[in-house]
């Protein structure tokens, strides 16, 4: 049994690292053996066909980082479960009732954006509600 | 040599090599199956031109893919343009070290095997993001945001149904969690009186819609996206976008098959009798089974090479039927045969969703992920702690 924990994960590392030697490799030959004539026309953004109307660096809806500000939220909350769920047969009654109070508490604040209407994708604006 | 096959490195070296060559084989093989499978939905043939039945049709692909023309966008931000695909791939690739085969072959059982893949399939989404907002161009971008949406959506559902598998076995040891179900002389999704189905089906639902399959293919919708976020891709970079979606379909698999379905064990591992039809006559039924229906296609097939290649992968697939009669290779191959049995019959069920389920509208999508897959998810966690307290 490997001791520490750089025995125990450089495995994972090996694997990481001949996943990077093989993308590496394939991207090289394809640099090597694919041909390339390059023209202008060719090099612009895809529009479907038509000339590209303007960069992309635009802003975009705010909607994105909601969700990704609730998805960090519930997602640690989610990540808190994992030890629990390990011990919690050894744990028995008590870490149950404890992590029952923490859901409940997950799940108010869950009601309360879900009331808000964070949720809702297609929403139109508060004034017109 | 001795001291070369007993160094420790030496099995995982093994493994890891075998995953990071099989891997791309099996990503072209199952691009394969699907194409068939769906031209079989479609009452269509699918390839049939490369090799017997299209069976040379990937290999032909992935030459076609490595000569292609690779074009940078002028626009794009180069570094991470090359970068973005390599993210993907290499991130869907690590995942799966921690994925035990079987009891021997593995590459590293670390005891948080569970959140490596979760963690390495969240960091997946990474690449998406980079390459949409790389390519500087309006559909990868829109395709890139809707992905990285998406996914934080069904990646807390995804977490929810995890804890109540890992609940169920008592360790994050991927190795552990199969040997807690042969023990227990119970796959875990049949535990809890059969309720432990409910986050099974939350999970298989939001690993769809992680792994960007239809009805959950939105980041790509052809149909209003041209790509998606690999709109500018082409070439070899493109290919990496895809192995690294079918490498998610694979490491979804795994994840499905290790924490639900009882990993490598044969089905009933407690009936003794079963033992015999189901590791020695089933495989055998299931491998001379194709090899009569290769010889038995083969004359109807026009051309000459192409019948003699019929004929010999029909051989090759009766010889290896005969491993399953030697008990020696046997102990060895079995495990590995009803891991990849299950896992075919999960990446089966996604080739047959994309044949069956129209897309979802976007609003949908949202609203199913955070209105309806997160509160089954979190019930049925609860329900199932409540149930295996109770049970004791």
């Amino acid at each position: 049994m490997p001791e520490s924990y750089t025995e125990l994960y450089f495995p994972i590392l090996l694997q990481a690292g001949v996943a990077v030697v093989l993308a590496a490799a394939l991207v090289l030959l394809s640099y090597l053996i694919g041909k390339r004539v390059r023209n202008e026309v060719k090099d612009l953004p895809y529009e479907c066909g038509i000339t590209p109307t303007g960069s992309a660096r635009e802003r975009f809806s705010v909607r994105f980082y909601l969700v990704g500000m609730l998805f960090i939220l519930f997602d640690i909350e989610a990540i808190f479960l994992y030890p629990w769920a390990v011990i919690y047969r050894e744990l028995k009654l008590f870490a149950f009732v404890e992590m029952l109070i923490f859901i409940v508490l997950i799940l108010a604040g869950y009601f309360y954006i879900w009331k808000k209407g964070a949720l809702d994708w297609s929403q139109k604006p508060a004034n017109e509600r | 040599m001795q001291t070369v096959l007993e160094h420790p490195l030496f099995l995982p070296g093994v493994v890891t090599i075998a995953t990071i060559l099989g891997v791309p084989l099996a990503a072209l093989y199952i691009g394969l199956v699907e194409r068939k499978v769906l031209a079989d939905f479609q009452a269509r043939l699918g390839p049939m031109r490369v090799g017997p039945h299209g069976l040379l049709q990937p290999l032909a692909d992935a030459v076609k893919l490595l000569m292609k023309e690779d074009v940078i966008p002028t626009e794009a931000d180069r570094a991470l343009f090359w970068f973005a695909p390599a993210i993907s791939t290499f991130t869907a690739l690590t995942a799966l070290s921690v994925i035990p085969w079987s009891p021997q072959f593995y590459v590293v059982d670390v005891n948080v095997g569970l959140l490596v893949v979760a963690a390495m399939s969240s960091v997946g989404i990474l690449g998406i993001i980079l390459g949409g907002w790389s390519s500087n161009s309006h559909y990868p971008l829109l395709g890139a945001l809707r992905s990285a949406a998406q996914l934080v959506s069904y990646e807390v559902a995804l977490a929810f149904a995890l804890v109540a598998g890992v609940m169920a076995a008592g360790t994050l040891s991927m190795r552990e969690i199969v040997e807690v179900q042969r023990d227990r002389q119970v796959w875990i999704v049949f535990d809890n009186f059969g309720l432990m189905l409910i986050p099974f089906v939350v999970y298989l639902i939001s690993a769809t819609a992680e792994a960007n399959r239809i009805p959950f293919d939105l980041p790509e919708a052809e149909s209003e996206l041209v790509a998606g976020f690999h709109t500018e891709y082409s070439g070899l970079r493109w290919a990496f976008f895809m192995l690294a979606e079918y490498a998610a379909i694979i490491v979804v698999a795994a994840v499905a098959v290790t924490l639900f379905w009882g990993g490598w064990l044969r089905p009933f591992p407690n009936v003794g009798w079963l033992e015999i039809p189901l590791n020695v006559v089933l495989p055998m039924a299931l491998c001379l089974g194709a090899a009569w229906l290769s010889f038995r296609l083969a004359p109807r097939l026009k051309r000459p090479p192409q019948r003699t290649g019929l004929r010999v992968v029909g051989m090759a697939v009766a010889l290896v039927s005969l491993v399953f009669l030697a008990p020696g290779p046997r102990e060895a191959i079995v495990p590995l045969f009803w891991f990849f049995a299950k896992m075919f019959v999960f990446v089966y069920l996604l080739i047959w969703f994309r044949g069956t389920f129209p897309r979802f509208r976007y609003d949908q999508l949202m609203n199913i992920g955070w209105k309806r897959m997160i509160p089954i998810g979190m019930a049925a966690l609860l329900l199932n702690a409540v149930v295996a307290m109770a049970k004791r």
